[in-house]
């Protein structure tokens, strides 16, 4: 399973509480892994990247393994422990705001 | 009607305040939607317990919420603004076209007698409209393909239509308000539009008698008596007996006429309350003394109502959704401001008290009569 880490304001959105998994066939990709997530909580389409599957918001990064995987094309491979699971793929607000 | 409740919108969430009649002791709720900027929260008067709420953030874009037991739980519904068509531009601030971008919804206006129908005015400046409580939205595009539209320029909070008034007595018409656009008018229920400026003097646009450009901050219109209009423009109280077709100015002895919301109150179509500020440049009261300005004549003739509102160091602004009446025999009076204070007169502005004191800069105040 594919593990997904959610900002605080999207958990509450959601009503999610801690890690959200997802079963997501290979290859597991930035799309592959938001398109499951969006289709168990509809409710999160707009928020992370428009509602075509297009860009991600502007303040919305996108990590794992220790790396900002933010600028890596939609349909790039992820690190192999996201898709086993031994890593999370964090999806994080950008230090912004007040 | 035995109560009231207050919706307020604020930078960092929405809360919920309840009142009986007297409308001295009340209930907070909240925040709801904690951390999100909620620009605008309004009750549907075909459904009171029926509530649409503005929900957006810097990081996450625009959701909209809704209750369907006025406001204890909330489910998110339609999220998808999409303009209709090849969206075009508007001059951006240095005078170059820019492509029209969705980024928030300002405004929440729900149908008077059909409670799945809700407009949302957005910005960049359009008109959205749901007939199925809020889960998808149509965006009504006569208002931004008006042949003005590519002129039309954001004011220094952006380019957003905040105003949008349904008018019970002649279906189909309704008015919008843009800054800095101005006012407009419809009488086929959203599908065309034109604009109703005539009058408006703004010396701040290169023709300050022109068609488009004024920047409108807020209008109001009594139900009884929908021909009548107010408005607060940046500067200028102004007044319309004939649906907009033309505008007279009605400051009158106003200390300045400057400021955002204007409202009128619920059995007196004559009785008008503006908030004065500063200045465009210093958006705070004048002298730091808070007093709310009824005119009780339609305009020009304006008594401060100054009793309970702090009339030393008071540095706050009201910003233009933020101010509503409820309709109890005795009308009450509501308004927030960028201090999070929130206040009520419950005798029609003689007397104020606040209901709650440190909330987060308020964005907009509603009112249910229940």
């Amino acid at each position: 399973m594919i593990r997904v880490v959610l900002p605080a304001h999207l958990r509450a959105l959601a009503r999610i509480n801690g890690e959200v998994e997802l079963a997501v066939a290979a290859p597991v990709t930035q799309r592959s892994i938001l398109d499951a997530l969006e289709r168990r909580y509809p409710m999160l389409r707009g928020t992370i990247r428009d509602h075509d599957g297009g860009p991600r918001r502007a303040f919305i990064r996108f990590f794992a393994c220790e790396l900002d995987l933010s600028h890596e094309q939609p349909d790039a491979l992820l690190p192999a422990a996201v898709g086993t699971g031994a890593e999370p793929y964090l999806i994080v607000g950008a230090m912004a705001g007040g | 009607m035995s109560g009231v409740r207050v919706l307020v919108g604020t930078r960092k969430g929405a809360f919920i305040l309840t009142s009986d009649g007297r409308r001295e002791r009340w209930e907070v709720s909240g925040p709801h939607f904690a951390g999100w900027e909620i620009y605008h929260v309004k009750g549907s008067p075909a459904d009171p317990d029926r509530l649409f709420a503005s929900q957006s953030s810097s990081w996450s874009g625009q959701v909209i919420q809704r209750s369907d037991d006025g406001g204890v739980t909330w489910e998110p519904v339609g999220n998808r603004f999409s303009y209709d068509g090849a969206p075009g531009t508007h001059q951006w601030y240095d005078g170059t076209p820019h492509p029209w971008e969705f980024a928030r919804v300002w405004h929440l206006e729900p149908s008077l007698n059909d409670p799945d129908t809700v407009y949302a005015g957005v910005e960049d400046a359009g008109l959205f409209r749901s007939t199925d409580g809020g889960r998808q939205w149509a965006e009504l595009s006569g208002l931004r393909c008006h042949d003005s539209g590519p002129s039309w320029q954001p004011g220094a909070g952006g380019m957003c239509l905040h105003t949008l008034l349904l008018d019970p007595a002649e279906p189909g018409r309704m008015f919008a308000a843009i800054s800095a656009a101005g006012a407009f008018r419809s009488d086929d229920a959203g599908q065309t539009w034109r604009p109703v400026n005539r009058g408006l003097q703004s010396e701040g646009i290169p023709d300050p008698d022109a068609e488009v450009g004024h920047c409108v901050h807020r209008l109001a219109m009594h139900q009884a008596r929908p021909n009548v209009l107010y408005m607060q423009k940046h500067w200028d109280v102004m007044r319309s007996d004939d649906a907009g077709e033309s505008w007279h100015e009605v400051s009158g002895d106003l200390p300045t006429d400057f400021g955002f919301p204007i409202d009128v109150h619920a059995h007196e179509p004559d009785t008008v309350y503006v908030v004065p500020i500063t200045s465009d440049a210093e958006h705070f009261p004048p002298e730091g003394k808070l007093r709310v300005y009824r005119s009780r004549t339609g305009g020009d003739e304006w008594e401060p109502l100054t009793r309970g509102l702090p009339q030393e160091h008071c540095y706050v602004n009201v910003l233009r959704d933020a101010m509503a009446v409820d309709s109890l025999d005795s009308c009450g009076v509501y308004f927030g401001t960028t201090g999070g204070q929130v206040y009520v007169s419950a005798d029609a502005g003689d007397n104020w008290a606040p209901i709650v004191r440190d909330l987060p800069a308020v964005l907009s105040v509603e009112v249910q009569t229940l």
